[in-house]
């Protein structure tokens, strides 16, 4: 090409800004985790995420199998700063009693990305995400307080591991820390017969972290082992989502051990994973959970998915 | 212009716009790390998207990082995915394939891999 066309081409495409990438650290690619959140500041759209789980009874509740349907969408600001938007329908059929159905509180977010090593595949951002109290149903267990919850993410490739390692390169870990700080110390109700119950609402440990083998990355830059479509694009994953109580009188972890697949398209992203409860608090019984996540900046380049300030 | 015409006239704005992605290597040959057992002539990439020729670029680099490509790396005119190099004579050795390119929707995706050469 000549020197006016590169220039022309140059012009059109807009350089030398040329578009962020979703999910990438140098030529790792790690993909959008479903029970944790991910390190990245990214135009993405998940539409919808199910999950399936039995939940166990307590006191007078009784067992109840939970659906949930989600929407998340995460927009950029700037290449590294980002919000975040999700909203989650419940729909809860008891044991015993009437089905109920209705919206959990809104949620909503930023993330801000601090720090990218590409030649070690490691990248690492800090965010809140706002719980806000008050905007779903009572009767689902949409929460009239409000919890706050600052973390850290992280994610780090080990393709910098020694050519006696390659075939541990295609591993990556991604994780998050936070706290969870509820706006009310203690909720009161009034049952119908006028007795009075208290609820403390503990600060909550909120971590978690997923393990990957990627089999694109195995594919493109370890070994071709000859892996086909749909394999050539799996990534096998295990999450684990952990919530431990850290005061107000409460104690303990509760969360779920998932396995599952990732399969990342060029545009969409395919998941599926078991959600396993860690003990008996956490659930009874093996759920399900399963999402379409859609890549806006691959979608759309041009319009929403890129950042609104470049 | 109504509300409603005007949504439908934006969402249709939106959905016409042309999709593209990341440029993701494909396949390769020689292969990602294959041994062959002959100098190749050239090294040849597949990519996952078209690509733009101006800024997509790829080398060849023996073990103690010389540049051992012919220094002609191009995008092929006939497919804008494929990218190709040409080789000078190879001696047995591990040979490091480096490449950065740009698909078409701007996103930018780099890697590397290696191939021996074995008599």
């Amino acid at each position: 090409m000549s020197f006016i066309g590169a220039t022309s081409v140059a012009l059109c495409i807009g350089m030398p800004s040329f578009a962020g990438a979703h999910g990438f650290a140098g030529k790792r690619f790690f993909p959008a985790t479903l029970a944790t959140d991910d390190p990245f500041v990214a135009d993405e759209l998940s539409l919808p995420t199910i999950s399936y789980q039995k939940m166990p009874g307590s006191g007078d509740e009784p067992a109840s199998r939970e659906t949930d349907f989600s929407i998340d969408v995460a927009k950029r600001i700037t290449e590294n700063f980002g919000i975040e938007l999700g909203a989650t329908y419940k729909h809860i059929r008891p044991d015993s009693g009437d089905t109920v159905n209705g919206f959990d509180n809104l949620e909503a977010g930023f993330k801000y990305k601090f720090y990218e090593d590409d030649a070690r595949e490691a990248i690492a951002s800090a965010g809140v995400d706002w719980d806000i109290g008050g905007t779903g149903a009572r009767r689902v267990g949409a929460e009239s307080f409000s919890t706050i919850t600052p973390a850290v993410f992280f994610g780090k490739g080990f393709g910098d591991l020694p050519a006696d390692a390659k075939f541990l390169r295609p591993i990556a870990i991604t994780g998050q820390l936070g706290i969870g700080i509820p706006t009310r110390a203690s909720t009161r109700t009034i049952s119908d017969d006028g007795e009075v119950d208290v609820e403390r609402n503990p600060h909550t440990l909120e971590w978690g972290f997923s393990l990957q083998y990627s089999l694109p990355y195995l594919q493109s830059f370890v070994k071709d082992v000859g892996l086909k479509a749909p394999f050539n694009r799996m990534i096998p994953v295990v999450e684990f989502a952990m919530s431990t109580a850290l005061d107000r009188g409460a104690s303990g972890t509760t969360g779920t051990i998932n396995p599952g697949i990732i399969w990342a398209g060029q545009d969409i992203q395919l998941a599926m994973e078991a959600v396993i409860p860690v003990n008996r608090r956490s659930g009874n019984s093996v759920g399900v959970l399963a999402q379409l996540h859609f890549f806006l900046d691959d979608l759309f380049p041009q319009t929403i998915g890129r950042p609104l300030i470049r | 212009m109504n509300p409603l015409r005007f949504v439908l006239v934006a969402l249709a704005c939106v959905f016409a716009e042309p999709a593209a992605a990341h440029a993701f290597l494909d396949h390769a040959l020689p292969a990602v790390g294959s041994t062959v057992h002959a100098s190749p002539h050239d090294v040849r990439l597949w990519f996952t998207e078209q690509l733009e020729p101006a800024f997509s670029h790829v080398r060849v680099l023996d073990a103690s990082g010389k540049e051992v490509d012919a220094g002609d790396s191009h995008v092929d005119p006939s497919d804008a995915a494929i990218l190709t190099v040409t080789l000078s004579t190879l001696s047995p050795g591990t040979y490091k394939v480096v490449w950065r390119v740009v698909s078409v929707d701007t996103h930018v995706t780099e890697g590397d891999f290696t191939f021996d050469v074995k008599p």
